[in-house]
């Protein structure tokens, strides 16, 4: 499993540079792994991360865009304008989540 | 007398109870199955209607023959479960009391949730996913001379995840036989980042795609369709113009899962990956395409299902743990055109992988390429799964995966590191 550092703290991630383990997160690190690719995170952003946080933690598994609308409230288009192209991943890195599933 | 109701005689719902039917003392056990529809459909002959590869009496059965004795076949619409009182409500009021409920209702296209959609359907806007769509598409194709022709998948997971890839490929062969094929240009577009979603199999297909002259449109998360301008457009901005659009609509579980409370944001019910148990009732299971299971939502994935289901039900009404875990087993055909197929074999923890099936060198049936004997082992499973599967009769291959007869060595490295998804 390979260690990177981001923020200036190491952390366990996986090929693609998502967070192995979500308790290595926190809102400081959300920060830093936002401005890895090239994201400033308003409080619209952390509302949607802790969203995404909270799901996480009763569901064990990262939201997908719909549920993020229909469970979380916050429109697919919104989510685009947020984390702009690919608003799934994008979250799930930040979120510091294992990336959605590959659906099958 | 104790009662076991089943909601659905789709594949999965039939299986469940012509397995079951022998195994539970009739003395003890009546088993009730409601079903909405009179007509049970063959579904994966909807991929070969709109090419006239199959005939419409080749997919269609009454219900009832398809049910053994000792099986009751109630048609009705349900309109809600009552977990608490262990009760199904049907929607002409009358009710229906259970000891044991599997939900096995499975999974349909919703053209309603992409804005546009369903105002477009019909003229130049398709889907093959339903009977009349698979009819209708024939028809259209018949008299179509070219033009832009798009293959559009609007969100994951859909019923068949290769069904559409595998439309693709039999339309370019018949553009072909119809001498047109100069005059059309194809298109697939797909919310997924590739042809399909694991590494090995989506790189193989990906490159069909490439050598028969077949553009991919990757990662397009659709917004609306514009039935007027003809148009497809998605929400990072792009358009995608067609003069003949496929699509197929999100795919969503039956309404009457969300009314009951037991669905997730797709109606899809959650329940353990091994044992299918609902996770809000150990009164309740669900089997194929309505359960939330990361595997394909296809009639092989339901089959393997009930091999497990079937023990693992015994053990539970007997208060016993339940010891056949469910590992995800999915095997897919895929038609390719020119009558040949190639053939997928995976789980929850094996993605599709190169070889034979199901023996090692001998196949008969090779799996990640495209043969003759695997369109023929296709063509051949209608039979199968009329006289066979759904009677419950024994299949003529394991129900756990195997990997005998798979080159290992052909698995995905790791992506690799530095997120290539990230620009």
């Amino acid at each position: 499993m390979p260690v990177t550092t981001i923020g200036g703290r190491e952390v366990h991630v996986d090929a693609e540079g998502f967070l192995t383990d979500p308790a290595e997160w926190d809102e400081d690190l959300a920060t830093a792994l936002a401005s890895a690719i090239g994201l400033e995170l308003t409080e619209r952003h952390r509302e949607v991360l802790r969203f995404l946080r909270a799901d996480f933690a009763t569901q064990g598994e990262t939201a997908t865009t719909r549920r993020v609308q229909a469970v979380g409230g916050f429109p697919t288009r919104l989510q685009f304008e947020l984390f702009p192209t690919k608003p799934a991943k994008k979250m799930a890195y930040v979120a510091g989540l294992p990336k959605p599933r590959g659906c099958v | 007398m104790r009662r076991l109701v089943v909601l659905g005689a789709g594949t999965a719902g039939t299986m469940v109870v012509n397995r079951l039917r022998p195994r539970l003392e009739e003395t003890e056990w009546s088993i009730t199955v409601v079903e909405r529809s009179t007509v049970h459909r063959y579904q994966p002959g909807y991929l070969f209607l709109p090419f006239g590869a199959m005939r419409p009496e080749d997919v269609s059965r009454p219900v009832a023959r398809t049910l053994r004795r000792g099986v009751e076949l109630l048609t009705a619409e349900v309109d809600r479960v009552d977990v608490d009182a262990r009760e199904v409500l049907l929607a002409d009021g009358r009710s229906l009391p259970y000891d044991y409920l599997v939900v096995a209702t499975g999974t349909s296209p919703r053209p309603e949730e992409t804005p546009g959609l369903p105002e477009a359907l019909g003229g130049d806007v398709h889907e093959f996913y339903t009977y009349g769509g698979a009819l209708r598409l024939a028809a259209r194709l018949a008299d179509w001379t070219g033009g832009r022709f798009v293959v559009h998948v609007a969100e994951m997971p859909v019923k068949c995840p290769v069904a559409p890839l595998e439309l693709t490929f039999l339309a370019e062969a018949y553009f072909r036989r119809q001498g047109i094929r100069d005059r059309v240009d194809l298109t697939y577009v797909t919310p997924l980042s590739g042809a399909f979603t694991q590494p090995v199999a989506s790189a193989r297909l990906g490159d069909m795609l490439v050598t028969r002259g077949i553009a991919v449109e990757p990662d397009f998360v659709v917004e609306s369709v514009d039935g007027d301008a003809h148009v497809l457009r998605s929400y990072d901005g792009r358009e995608i113009p067609y003069d003949l659009l496929v699509t197929v609509p999100v795919n969503m579980g039956a309404d009457l899962v969300s009314r009951s409370g037991l669905g997730d944001e797709l109606n899809f019910v959650p329940v353990d990956r091994h044992t299918l148990l609902s996770r809000a009732s150990d009164r309740v299971f669900a089997i194929g395409d309505a359960a939330d299971v990361p595997t394909s939502k296809a009639g092989s994935v339901a089959h393997f299902e009930v091999d497990a289901f079937v023990e693992n039900f015994l053990e539970h009404v007997e208060g016993r743990p339940m010891t056949h875990a469910f590992d995800g087993h999915a095997n897919c055909f895929v038609e390719s055109g020119d009558g040949r197929a190639l053939l997928l074999d995976f789980g929850y923890d094996v993605e599709p992988l190169p070889g034979t099936y199901p023996l090692p060198v001998v196949g008969p049936l090779s799996l990640l390429r495209e043969t003759r004997v695997n369109h023929l082992g296709k063509l051949a499973f209608r039979h199968l799964y009329w006289n066979v599967l759904l009677p419950g009769r024994r299949m003529p291959v394991p129900a756990r995966l195997s990997m005998a007869g798979k080159d290992v060595r052909a698995a995905a490295d790791p992506a690799p590191a530095g997120a290539t998804w990230k620009e």
